[in-house]
């Protein structure tokens, strides 16, 4: 079985982002980029799966500027076989990219699709349910395990109340949580051998997909911002100031 | 104009967040009718009708609806979009699983986690983990939407009396089947809707010394949450997340313990009204968002804490 598995360029997630000052957006230039950290948990997710014999081939896939190459490399230093970039400057939204990626697996067909269960730029937390949508397939979001046995997935997802254990008919669409493994380091010659796996470059008119956004970003702003308090001595002092300062306890 | 606002239950009751979702809708403005998809739902459908400025209940009670998986309850959202401007449903793991299946068979797309509404096509919704807000217009025939529960008041649970109504179930497309849940079980408040919210992180140093925020959650009839670090850590169940990859919540008081503040978690728990912090370091971000904190040994701090609250 082939999986695909999605992969987004985003800023780090140790950058304190800033906004723009003509509210246009977020300053990306000269800012760190990395894989987005949910999909780098897909990418090792895939690799222990091919590690089990589960799977054949990794594909990786990334929607958006030249630079998502460097991504790509990443994902194919942890063990993917080789990578897919669907090249485009344009703002690609989710369901574009749900889009992109169902021409990429009617070429493609992988048996299981793994996407990270959101992106921490947009925080939309919507490719991999549009993308099952789109294909008719069936979906298991935010999932702590995977379980593949022929034609059945069975996922545990990590749901407001606890878990859930859904089994999937495959072939599937699956959203990772942060629990389901830990990616593991990659190593320098795992990088040098990256390099010489196959990346292929596709463009949105080849695949015939029509990528306009749907959203039309009319402002991004600064959050209200919240100022520091006081610091108090102790507990009693605490209590007091809650009761008599805040009100917020009796 | 008229919303369909998708309802979270348990078949028994209507959870809060679907009164959130309704707030966003009134927001809105126009009709509005609750969807009740479920599988033996009829006392849930009897307690949304009881919600106040719902026009119809609309009933669907079938076995496939149960566990309100998305590719059957998608389905039938679908079937029923046409002479709707929006569709609405709290942004929780449901309505996050379930609505941009929704969207993408519209061919729409999807507005995540909305936390104000400018106009009926108009909302604000936060990126970067909360740390940049972004107004976004969407251009398709019906929005979806998932509102953010922390950004809209919860409407009246009573008070009105809505005409309930039957539709047809769609068929069982067989795609996904719900084989268990483990639903932890609590005496306390929900995390995303309580009054008092007591989180613990990495400071704690194991899930067993979680018991002393346990005795003062007691003494404040609060929730018990925990940062990333403490879910990694293996402390504490994943549900107990409080962040941009867990819950997001406001409560009226949030005592962070052991907390040191990362980005990741301060997008989780600052829009609470009052937010207390102890941590021994004093250099902790999370003192930058604190109204008040104290530095010191949790340990020390925290019993102590208990006993003053008599």
């Amino acid at each position: 079985m082939k999986v695909l598995v999605p992969i987004k360029r985003v800023v780090d997630y140790n950058v304190k982002v800033r906004v723009k000052a003509d509210g246009t957006g977020v300053e990306t230039a000269n800012v760190k980029m990395s894989m987005n950290p949910f999909d780098e948990i897909a990418v090792e997710e895939a690799v222990r799966l091919k590690e089990a014999g589960v799977v054949t081939e990794i594909i990786v896939a990334s929607c958006g500027l030249p630079a998502c190459q460097e991504t790509l490399r990443t994902a194919l230093a942890i063990g993917a076989d080789r990578a897919i970039l669907v090249e485009s400057d344009a703002d690609l939204q989710p369901l574009a990219v749900a889009k992109l990626l169902r021409a990429v697996a009617q070429k493609e067909n992988p048996g299981l699709v793994l996407f990270g269960k959101q992106a921490i730029d947009d925080d939309c937390n919507q490719t991999g349910q549009m993308f099952a949508a789109l294909m008719g397939w069936s979906q298991g979001t935010f999932v702590s395990k995977v379980k593949i046995e022929g034609d059945k997935a069975t996922v545990t997802r990590e749901v407001d109340g606890g878990l859930e254990t859904v089994a999937l008919k495959m072939p599937a669409a699956i959203t990772v949580d942060l629990r389901l493994n830990e990616p593991r380091y990659v190593t320098l010659p795992n990088i040098m051998k990256a390099k010489k796996k196959p990346l292929e470059v596709l463009k949105p008119d080849a695949l015939g997909v029509d990528v306009s956004p749907r959203l039309a970003t009319l402002k991004v702003e600064e959050p209200p911002k919240r100022k520091a308090g006081v610091k108090v001595p102790d507990p009693k002092t605490l209590v007091d100031k809650l009761r008599n300062e805040a009100k917020v306890i009796q | 104009m008229s919303i369909l606002v998708i309802a979270e239950h348990d078949n028994q009751t209507i959870k809060t967040a679907t009164r959130n979702a309704l707030g966003a809708a009134a927001q809105i403005g126009g009709d509005v009718d609750l969807l009740v998809a479920g599988s033996g739902c009829s006392a849930a459908a009897q307690a949304a009708a009881a919600i106040p400025g719902v026009r119809k209940v609309l009933v669907a009670d079938a076995p496939h609806y149960g566990g309100q998986l998305a590719e059957s309850l998608a389905a039938l959202v679908v079937g029923m979009a046409k002479g709707y401007s929006h569709i609405l449903a709290p942004a929780t793991t449901t309505g996050k699983n379930v609505m941009p299946r929704v969207a993408a068979l519209l061919d729409v797309a999807q507005v995540s986690e909305i936390i104000a509404v400018k106009s009926p096509d108009t909302f604000v919704r936060p990126i970067y983990a909360g740390n940049a807000f972004a107004t976004v217009q969407s251009k398709d025939a019906i929005k979806v939407v998932t509102v953010r529960t922390t950004g809209f008041d919860a409407v009246p649970a009573s008070g009105g009396s809505a005409a309930v109504e039957s539709v047809a179930a769609g068929p069982d497309g067989g795609l996904s089947s719900l084989l268990g849940r483990e639903i932890s079980k609590s005496d306390r408040p929900e995390l995303v809707s309580a009054r008092v919210v007591v989180s613990g992180g990495r400071g704690m140093g194991s899930g067993e010394n979680f018991k002393i925020l346990e005795a003062l959650a007691d003494k404040l009839n609060a929730a018990l949450g925990a940062s990333r670090a403490a879910v990694d850590a293996g402390f504490v169940p994943n549900d107990w997340q409080v962040g941009q990859t867990g819950k997001i919540v406001a409560p009226e008081l949030y005592i962070a313990v052991g907390i040191s503040g990362a980005i990741q978690h301060l997008a989780g728990m600052k829009d609470s009204r009052v937010i207390v912090a102890v941590n021994k370091d004093e250099e902790a971000p999370i003192f930058q968002v604190a109204d008040y904190g104290i530095v010191g040994d949790l340990f020390q701090i925290v019993p102590e804490l208990v006993k003053e609250l008599g």
